[in-house]
């Protein structure tokens, strides 16, 4: 078995990066003139470490699939950022927002990888302020925190329902002020198609052109891979329909080790299917279970009555609704993880009392809260407490305020009007905690290819917490590539440029010109889209939410064959060399295909349930998930052998010594 | 529901374009447009022809990638949304439907419904940050209190998502929406002040340079913003810039 | 200083308020002439022989009145060359006002009928003082002004010139607000009274026109 090196620091927790960043080598700023890096993707942390990487003096070169680096998906996420700074003086730490995420990820994360992340949290929120980053304030001018899903205390920062939207954007003028000066090259509408290594180490990448097709190559000192999550890989989720495991998956084949691949986040609250039609999900802040109170009919014939449309919710009078997840976790109510709160759902649908027309959906119900609120604002104006309709109408004008962007998404797409009847949500794949291995510089187990962002697997375990994603996004970004990354270049300081005109380069080219010319010659009966659903519904049915030995082995082997299918009949219209989306996607789908075996294998293998991963076979008599630390507490690293059958896996061993491994307990 | 499509096809930026007319039916009322081309498409796959090439890419309206021009209006006849947000319950079985891209000299056409807005890229590198390093070595965020009013002001500006729905409404084709949203963000919080004069100037310029028309206050702008931009912001930059013209050297 | 699309619009609504200005001077003179024939005669005597009037108001009216109208036509091409490839089906109606969209169909009305009204009354007045130097009479303007509202045609062209100089000011009175950067808690109040200025002015106009023309026609 190969030796993994996570390049963990000594020393104790709380001092290890400021250790290591006075330890590790430097490049003097004369010499970073000299070297280029080059950054895939422009989410929070591709942008934010174009900026930083720039800003130091390197070369950047930068690249996103979209018109623009602000479209990337980053700019969906609506909740919040989470950061340690205890404004509210309500007891938050480093070292507490470092165990919450740590417990929130099952004990499935590296540990000094989430201090690290703790501790540099707080530096965000001083940065993107200085940014222009307009965070929601208080009326005394100051930032404003609200709480999210499995912590007590309020950490998170805000922007109304946009924040990711306004980060990325901060990021993103950060990268502006740098393509300005030069320092950064924007290829906006490309898309990394292989990555180039020489003498061992990540030495370029092959483009294309998704205008007019052109493969270009570009040679780079460094490559940083910062390209997403996976979750397209179950054809539905809440990822941009461009999202695609390409870059990560290309960079497996090469060499760098996929860790963790079956850790999937399935987001609770989103909005249900509503037919076969149906391209994406469409997610609502998990910051709604704030306000929000999750039911169910108690009585199965209401259920029944409710989805033939007999019954409408606001006549369930309250005693015959079943809040389950106050009834089941007291202590943390609605406010449960995402994970045990999806799962929650699905039980109850099961169970029969799902509430839409497909039967797959729960009440989010804002009426109490409506109430709540209504009776606060008469108080504080002075106004008659037992006008009902008065205390409705000030309610629905704070929840207004606070979740309004997302109600008058909820009542667009659905046509409710959620103000007057609860909303009904399901869950959806969300987010992908696992991702590409890397080391504590997030260097992948290629020399010189770095991963950040969603798109590694470092810093949430099984189950990510509610705003840590673009906590993560920005710490790798802004604070923690940008001088790790130097450790590595101080000794490419001789190398001088790289030509492109050798033969790893020609051939890389080569190679991927015959995929493309495959795809596109093929001419078969099928569209791309007809693989990528059949193989979301295997994904789905068979690797979702819970998943069971019988099921995963039935879900490769249907994969396997869905992939030969997709290669023998797969009809991609049009030419090479045109703005052709159907080639692009075919190209992802045909990854998407591969990595889906090696999801499948992973939940096979990691028979014990954690965070977002639940085996059937373990479970407890209440239906909660059963962990296994004796014998998982391992971090599942999968070498690629050729194919995905023969990917061999490696366990890195999780230590923790400043943490007691403890049964996640939200009751 | 039925619908006939009268959509714009256009091979590349260099020939030229016309509509073409498709039918299609089964369209389900649920469906959003976005969805409803799915369909479409898929039909035409099947059918042998070229798929028609539209920009897409997050579906939840903030993304800002999508850009139809729907029956004669940006984004289609819904307000405040993007058109992948647009749901076909908005149409009636047998409506005909025009489908142009964002038209403007300076969002010249890529393939089909796909435009190239790199114009609106070039001005945001004008000045559209503010200048300091990403080193995290500022001072603490609640060092500067922040008035609520223009903390929330800010926000309300900076909710654009760079569409060009304002442009391609613009009977002028003129980007001062866009361009007044960015400037009127930075210009209302301390952070922006500092560079206000020049930020304004400079991105001003670098706007004209692209050939978006002139703001001849219509207001189209604001009413197709499928984040509801206020032209307050126009206004903002108008007496941004006036001030920064006396001030500057 | 004209070089920028932002400078190009202040200056528009800086020369528009300033003829928005005259607009109102000219207008109360001339609804004197409704009331009292001597009141008009003796408004229009001061403003036909004050030097400052003449010398230096007058001049920087016809510079206001030609750069307003140059520049209309300039920006008119400008964006008009914006959009090379039109819209086979754009419904401008749906979010914003013909008035808005047409200020250059409602300016071209208006111009014409100075082109008229300059036949009629400033090149008659330029003649008379400045060239022909006839003796100043200081009783000729109302029946200058009585004279020409005889013919029905000319008060036909007149009634209908105002109803586009109404349209042109609905838009473009409140606009000019807008272009220097007025837009807060007054705009409501601005757009009201703009409106109401908007309508009232040429409409008194009109009124003027057909009154003489009706008691003296």
């Amino acid at each position: 078995m190969k030796n993994l090196n996570s390049k963990v620091p000594k020393g104790p927790l709380a001092d290890k990066w400021t250790t290591h960043k006075s330890n590790i080598n430097l490049v003097s700023p004369a010499n970073k003139r000299l070297i280029d890096i080059i950054v895939v993707g422009t989410g929070l942390a591709g942008a934010s470490a174009s900026a930083t990487l720039a800003e130091l003096g390197y070369n950047v070169k930068a690249f996103c699939f979209q018109d623009s680096p602000r479209r990337a998906h980053s700019i969906a996420a609506q909740g919040g950022i989470n950061a340690a700074k205890n404004y509210q003086g309500d007891g938050d730490s480093t070292y507490r927002l470092f165990y919450d995420t740590i417990k929130g990820g099952d004990y499935r994360s590296r540990e000094a990888n989430v201090y690290r992340l703790a501790e540099v949290s707080s530096n965000i929120i001083d940065q993107c302020v200085a940014q222009g980053v307009p965070f929601a304030r208080d009326y005394g001018g100051l930032l404003d925190n609200r709480s999210f899903g499995g912590v007590l205390v309020s950490r998170t920062f805000y922007a109304k329902g946009q924040t990711g939207q306004q980060l990325l954007l901060g990021a993103y003028s950060a990268m502006n002020r740098q393509i300005g000066r030069g320092k950064i090259k924007m290829y906006n509408r490309h898309e990394m198609m292989d990555i180039v290594i020489v003498d061992g180490k990540a030495r370029g990448i092959i483009s294309r052109n998704l205008i007019n097709g052109n493969l270009e190559r570009h040679s780079a000192h460094a490559i940083v891979i910062a390209s997403g999550g996976y979750g397209n890989v179950f054809f539905l989720s809440t990822n941009a329909m461009g999202s695609n495991v390409s870059a990560g998956w290309k960079i497996h084949k090469k060499g760098a080790y996929f860790a963790n691949p079956c850790f999937t986040q399935i987001h609770p609250t989103c909005i249900p299917v509503s037919g076969d039609h149906q391209s994406k999900l469409t997610l609502m802040s998990e910051s709604l279970r704030n306000d929000g109170r999750i039911w169910v009919p108690k009585n199965i014939e209401d259920a029944k009555a409710i989805r033939e449309g007999k019954l409408i919710p606001t006549e369930i009078i309250e005693k015959d609704r079943d809040y389950y997840l106050e009834r089941r976790y007291p202590a943390f109510g609605n406010l449960v993880p995402r994970d045990v709160a999806s799962r929650a759902a699905k039980e109850r649908c099961d169970a029969g009392f799902g509430v839409n027309k497909t039967g797959e959906a729960v009440y989010l119900d804002f009426s109490s809260a409506i109430e709540r609120y209504g009776k606060e604002e008469a108080n504080v104006k002075g106004l008659d407490q037992n006008d009902s309709s008065l205390i409705k109408q000030l309610g629905q004008e704070v929840i207004k305020s606070k979740y309004g962007n997302l109600f008058q998404m909820y009542e667009k797409i659905i046509d409710q009007n959620p103000y007057e009847t609860p909303m009904m949500i399901y869950p959806a794949v969300h987010y992908t905690m696992g991702g590409i291995w890397v080391d504590y510089n997030l260097m992948t187990s290629i020399p010189g290819c770095y991963c950040i962002g969603e798109a590694n697997f470092s810093d949430h375990g099984a189950n990510r917490l509610g705003a840590s994603a673009l906590m993560q996004g920005l710490a790798d970004g802004y604070f923690v590539l940008p001088y790790t990354i130097g450790d590595y270049l101080s000794g490419d300081i001789r190398t001088g440029r790289i030509s492109t005109e050798t033969s790893e380069f020609k051939n890389a080219e080569e190679n991927i010109k015959n995929q493309l010319e495959k795809l596109i010659n093929n001419k078969g009966k099928n569209s791309v889209d007809y693989f990528h659903k059949k193989l979301g519904n295997v994904m789905w049915n068979k690797c979702g939410m819970s998943r069971n030995e019988k099921d995963l082995k039935e879900a490769i082997f249907e994969i396997i064959k869905l992939r030969q299918d997709f290669h023998k009949n797969i009809n991609v219209p049009g030419t090479l060399d045109e703005f052709n989306e159907q080639l692009a996607k075919a190209m992802r789908v045909a990854d998407f295909l591969e990595l889906g075996e090696l999801f499948a294998k992973d939940a096979l293998a990691r028979a014990e349930s954690c965070g977002g991963h639940f085996r059937e076979e373990f479970q407890t008599k209440e239906g909660e998930a059963l962990r296994n630390d004796k014998s998982f507490n391992f971090v599942s690293v999968w070498e690629y052998k050729g194919k995905p059958s023969d990917a061999n896996l490696i366990k890195e061993r999780l230590h923790y010594e400043e943490i007691e491994v403890k049964t996640r307990s939200y009751k | 529901m039925k619908l006939t499509l009268k959509i714009w096809r256009q091979a590349n930026s260099k020939v030229k374009g016309k509509l073409f007319e498709y039918s299609i039916s089964d369209v389900s009322p649920d469906m959003s447009f976005l969805e409803m081309m799915d369909v479409l498409n898929e039909e035409l796959i099947q059918k042998g022809d070229d798929p028609i090439a539209f920009d897409h890419d997050c579906r939840e309206g903030i993304c800002g990638m999508c850009s139809m021009f729907i029956n004669g209006q940006a984004h289609g006849p819904d307000r405040l949304v993007t058109t992948c947000q647009l749901h076909m319950r908005k149409f009636k079985d047998g409506d005909t439907i025009t489908i142009e891209p964002f038209r403007a000299n300076a969002f010249p056409v890529i393939k089909d419904l796909v435009v190239d807005r790199s114009s609106f890229e070039r001005i945001q590198q004008a000045g559209g940050f503010i200048s300091i390093n990403t080193s995290g070595n500022t001072q603490d965020a609640n060092s500067i209190p922040i008035e609520k009013n223009d903390a929330d002001d800010a926000f309300d500006a900076a909710t654009c998502i760079g569409c060009g729905a304002c442009v391609a409404s613009c009977k002028n084709a003129s980007a001062m929406l866009f361009v007044s949203a960015k400037v009127s963000q930075y210009a209302l919080l301390p952070q922006g002040k500092v560079e206000a004069t020049n930020r304004v100037l400079n991105m001003v310029k670098q706007m004209d340079e692209e050939g978006f028309g002139n703001c001849t206050n219509t207001g189209a702008c604001e009413v197709e913003c499928p984040k509801g931009i206020s032209l307050e912001n126009i206004a903002r930059m108008n007496r941004e810039y006036l001030g920064a013209s006396i001030k500057s050297k | 200083m004209i070089s920028s699309s932002v400078s190009r619009k202040i200056t528009m609504a800086i020369s528009g308020l300033f003829l928005v200005i005259f607009l109102a001077q000219h207008f109360t003179i001339n609804i004197t002439s409704v009331f009292s024939e001597k009141t008009f005669n003796e408004l229009s005597h001061f403003m036909g022989t004050n030097p400052l009037v003449q010398f230096v108001l007058q001049p920087i009216l016809i510079f206001g009145v030609v750069y307003h109208f140059l520049m209309g036509f300039y920006l008119e091409i400008i964006n008009r060359s914006s959009r090379n490839i039109k819209y086979s089906f754009y419904k401008g109606s749906s979010n914003s006002s013909w008035m808005s969209r047409n200020m250059i169909i409602s300016g071209l009305v208006i111009l014409s009928f100075l082109g008229l009204h300059f036949y009629d009354f400033w090149f008659p007045e330029i003649d008379y003082k400045y060239l022909k130097i006839l003796p100043e009479n200081p009783e000729r303007y109302y029946e200058e002004l009585v004279h020409k509202f005889n013919n029905p045609i000319r008060v036909v062209l007149y009634v209908i010139s105002f109803v586009f100089l109404a349209l042109h000011l609905l838009h473009g009175f409140d606009s000019a607000f807008q272009s220097i950067g007025v837009n807060n808690k007054y705009s409501i109040a601005i757009k009201k009274g703009t409106t109401i200025f908007s309508l009232i002015i040429p409409l008194g106009f009109v009124f003027i026109a057909l009154f003489h023309y009706l008691n003296h026609g």
